[in-house]
């Protein structure tokens, strides 16, 4: 492994580590645009430029690996000033239209501008004129005039979804990104161009002129769109409630885990957070119709579940529900002697898997479910029903009437009960059948855990405050449970995790801690790797 | 002068064709190239100082040496024949008058370098050339010389100048936008589809076959001590017989002018571009220097291509170099953000001198953006621009200081 000096500090790497990675894990930035370290390398936005001793003139990181007893220096004058010019460069026909531009605050034009560049500006003349709010795809905008022609993007669609949709056209300072004809942006990964564009050439669509990048605050958070799991950050307008139409969830932003998702996350996630600020949402407990207090619902659960025999019961939980919600769920169907427990993937959710990250079960937990000691079969429920063996079915979240399930059948077996209690996030077809409805607090809204479909646990964290009178699903269940004389885990979702390690084998050893932010595997699971993209597996030619 | 090495058919009837190639003696040399070991040829080329001819003047027998011994895999020959250098016509004469003499270099590097595969990438531009070398190619195939362990695919480039840098060859040969590849790694490891590769202009493959039948040292002879042979000088502006003259390398530029006839228009010297439009420029005073590798370099300039523009006092020199800025504002490939953005911000400032709205501040920018960004690109594209935005200004800075305000 080579060793290397870096700034005067030394460091050893992997072979075939290049300078930008070796001065990273030093905590020294080398400025770049072009380099990402998942696609190849490009060398020409040359700004990464710093001087290696014994060589003539400076040398681009970025196509320089790490060689053993190499010395380099980032900071040195000529960088310093290869820097400034290269920033003057990449600036000369830039619109320089900031306050106007979506990637103010996070554009690496700025940041660079502010730390390498701060020049006088010398170009006097016309800049050259490209083409402005272009759509790409359904989710992309191209500004050209804004674009630094780094080619992330087009080195995206042709290293990683392998869909190849864009390329430069044009030469010298007319060059410019567009679409092949005939050629839409529309691959299930296109909002990812988004964000490896370095500036604002690339915006997205949904996310344009709703509200600026300094007022949302981050938390890290994993994508329940499907089982894979991927690691995303959650950005949300707290500051300016009367930006972006009082939608609280400004986007979701992959979040790098080698293990899952890499830097990537699909299009089917990345915009599937709408019903978080739908008008749909559920915000207050009901019955009969009518707006009841948390606890006068409260009361009318319990009732149903003491008043009647564990046989007359079922309770249909989600696959979107966490490992701790089902947890707090199972433990109470314990104590009153439920039996009729199920998650139920739902019919109609299921999609197919697409060729990359996306599974075609769209559940966030199907496999933490079953872990946790769920029958996956829902049918058997609705079939006890419809023999009219069951009074009270309390039903999480599930769609019944509108999911797949035969309409008629479940229409049936819903006639049948005496009491159909609902818990969900949404109004669904569900929701307005039952007499008693409690709101349930969306994934944003609560700390927990998913298991994702080959075994990863992985937390998400609350980002924004539960709307209404919403509680998160162990929090739910943990009341109940209390007020059915049973003893709860406690307020807060880490200790309704800690029983479920003491209990449940393939949890066991697991803990907050230990997951961590990149998630730990169920006992017995094995270790997991981000899949190949589609772009770099080798294709057989025919 | 020295004898004539290269342009030794031209004279010839029917110069193109196999039959007087063959009548004048040619195709002798891979008779006898195929007798020796590979790395004999190789050895051959190194001790004859022959020097890449398209324009960076590298040792072509070195070049040669740096394909992995170890390599089992495919390596290929391409050759150059994208000539666009401006102010370059000489291999255009080659592939017209004399394609055979390419097709017998080739087929000697060939078996230097162990290859099976050869390309031509010729400048769509040049349409007779292409038609003659395409025939000659089809001789060679007809009489066997082809198609025996090497084949050669002639490919057309589609107009832009890029192509002609080596890498941006290889890359539009592959099928790709002609922009230059990153180096390392470099074609001899890893060029034309992933393989080795050996790229060489036309003059200088056609300098091969003499350098095997005539010997190694004979050629080196014809030349200086670091450069062997002779070449081929595009000879163009206020000259009286503007043409192409082979001499040794060893002639000086104020002989060469005088061989093309003298300066015409005034009659009185103004400056004179030695190598190509990306050579720096020489004034008349700067004259007396050898036209190799060398004697340019040590002058400040460079040989490049050969291609010798003249111009007489009459010749605007900012006007000059509005051409040559327009020239590189429009085929810069627009890879490196240094050229793709400087090339076109100093056409626009010559532009604006020369339309008399500039100012003296101007030629510092120009001059500052220049120097800047020189060495700070994949390919020698913006270096070679850098060489005339400079050397024209420096030398002739009265000349458009009198177009400035102020």
């Amino acid at each position: 492994m080579p060793k290397l000096t870096v700034d005067g500090k030394e460091i050893e790497v992997e072979a075939g580590t290049n300078l930008i990675e070796a001065a990273r894990r030093l905590g020294i930035d080398v400025p770049h645009y072009c380099y990402h370290p998942a696609l190849s390398i490009a060398g020409q936005c040359r700004l990464c430029m710093v001087d290696i001793e014994k060589t003539p003139r400076p040398s681009i990181a970025c196509n320089t690996l790490a060689a053993d007893g190499m010395v380099v220096h980032t900071q040195t004058d000529r960088v310093k000033e290869t820097r400034r010019s290269i920033m003057e460069f990449h600036l000369i026909n830039h619109p320089l239209d900031c306050p106007v531009c979506d990637q103010a605050g996070e554009c690496w034009l700025q940041i660079y501008y502010m730390q390498h560049g701060l020049y006088d500006p010398r170009m006097v003349d016309e800049k050259v004129h490209k083409p402005k709010a272009v759509p790409l795809g359904p989710h992309v905008m191209l500004d050209a005039e804004r674009c630094i022609l780094c080619s992330r993007c087009v080195r995206f669609c042709d290293e990683i979804t392998g869909t190849g949709e864009l390329g430069i056209f044009s030469r010298g300072d007319h060059s410019e990104i567009g679409l092949f004809p005939g050629h839409d942006l529309e691959n299930n990964y296109s909002g990812n161009v988004v964000d490896i564009c370095p500036v604002g050439a690339l915006t997205d669509r949904e996310f344009r002129f709703q509200v600026r990048v300094w007022y949302l605050d981050t938390s890290k958070s994993v994508c329940p769109g499907c089982a894979r799991g991927c690691n995303v950050d959650v950005h949300v307008n707290r500051k300016r409630p009367h930006h972006a139409g009082g939608r609280r969830v400004a986007r979701l932003k992959p979040r790098f885990n080698e293990a899952v998702n890499a830097w990537w996350i699909c299009d089917v996630g990345r915009y599937g957070f709408d019903a978080v600020d739908d008008p749909s949402r559920i915000r207050f407990a009901r019955h009969g119709g009518v707006d009841v207090t948390r606890d006068e619902a409260l009361g009318l659960l319990v009732a149903a579940l003491r008043d009647h025999a564990p046989d007359e019961i079922a309770i249909l939980a989600s696959p979107e529900l966490s490992n701790e919600d089902l947890f707090a769920l199972r433990r109470l169907a314990e104590h009153r002697g439920i039996r009729q427990l199920a998650f139920g993937v739902p019919p109609g959710k299921a999609g197919a898997d697409d060729d990359f990250l996306l599974r075609a079960d769209r559940s966030p937990n199907t496999r933490g479910a079953e872990a946790v000691g769920f029958a996956a079969d829902a049918d058997s429920i609705l079939a006890r029903a419809r023999a009219g063996a069951l009074k009270v079915l309390w039903v999480i979240q599930h769609d019944l009437p509108g999911s797949g399930w035969p309409t008629a059948a479940t229409a049936q077996a819903l006639e049948r009960l005496e009491t159909l209690i609902f818990t969900g996030t949404n109004e669904n077809g569900t929701s307005t059948l039952a007499p008693l409805v409690l709101p349930l607090a969306a994934w944003v809204e609560r700390d927990g855990t998913f298991t994702n479909f080959l075994g990863r646990v992985q937390r998400f964290r609350a980002a924004v405050e539960p709307l209404g009178d919403a509680l998160a699903g162990w929090d739910l269940f943990g009341l109940v449970l209390t007020l059915l004389g049973g003893a709860s885990a406690g307020g807060r979702a880490e200790l309704w995790f800690r029983e479920l390690a003491k209990t449940v084998p393939a949890f066991a050893g697991l803990t907050y801690q230990s997951i961590g932010d990149g998630g730990a595997m169920l006992a017995g699971a094995l270790p997991t790797t981000a899949p190949e993209p589609p772009g770099r597996r080798v294709k057989a030619h025919a | 002068m020295a004898e004539t090495v290269l342009m030794r058919n031209f004279g010839r009837p029917d110069s193109h064709t196999l039959a007087a190639y063959r009548a004048a003696g040619g195709y002798a040399a891979w008779e006898k190239a195929k007798t020796m070991e590979p790395t004999a040829i190789v050895d051959d080329v190194k001790k004859s100082n022959l020097r890449g001819l398209g324009g960076a003047g590298f040792p072509t027998g070195m070049k040669w040496s740096f394909i992995p011994k170890t390599h089992t895999g495919p390596v290929y020959l391409v050759v150059n024949a994208d000539e666009g250098e401006p102010g370059t016509f000489k291999d255009r004469y080659l592939l017209e008058r004399d394609p055979h003499a390419l097709i017998e270099g080739m087929l000697i590097t060939a078996r230097a370098i162990r290859s099976a595969l050869g390309f031509v990438y010729i400048r769509g531009e040049y349409v007779q050339p292409w038609r003659r070398f395409s025939a000659a190619v089809k001789e060679a195939y007809d009489a066997g010389l082809l198609g025996n362990g090497f084949e050669v695919v002639v490919h057309r480039g589609a107009g832009a100048y890029i192509c002609g840098e080596e890498t941006g060859l290889l890359s539009s040969l592959e099928g790709k936008k002609g922009w230059p590849k990153i180096k390392p790694p470099f074609p001899a490891i890893k060029g034309a589809f992933g393989q080795p590769t050996i790229v060489n202009n036309v003059e200088t493959l056609c300098c091969v076959p003499p350098i095997i039948e005539r010997g190694a040292a004979w050629f080196a002879g014809l030349g200086t001590k670091t450069q062997g042979g002779t070449r081929m000088y595009s000879v163009s502006g206020r000259v009286k017989k503007p043409a192409v003259y082979e001499t040794s390398v060893s002639i000086t530029l104020r002989q060469l002018i005088e061989l093309a006839g003298g300066v015409s228009g005034t009659g009185r010297l103004k400056a004179v571009v030695p190598g190509g439009g990306s050579a720096a420029i020489l004034t008349a005073d700067e004259i007396d220097v050898t036209m190799d590798v060398d004697g340019l370099k040590n002058a400040g300039t460079m040989i490049g291509s050969a291609g010798v523009i003249v111009m007489d006092e009459s010749v605007s020199i900012p006007e000059a170099l509005l051409v040559l800025a327009r020239f590189y504002a429009h085929e810069s490939c627009g890879q490196c953000t240094p050229c793709r953005e400087s090339t076109g911000w100093i056409e626009k400032i010559v532009h604006r001198i020369v339309e008399g709205h500039g100012h003296k501040d101007d030629l510092d920018t120009i001059l500052d953006v220049a120097k800047r960004g020189g060495g700070t690109t994949i390919c020698a594209f913006y270096d070679g621009a850098i060489g005339p935005y400079i050397s024209y200004i420096e030398k002739f800075r009265p000349e458009f200081e009198a177009l400035c305000r102020s």
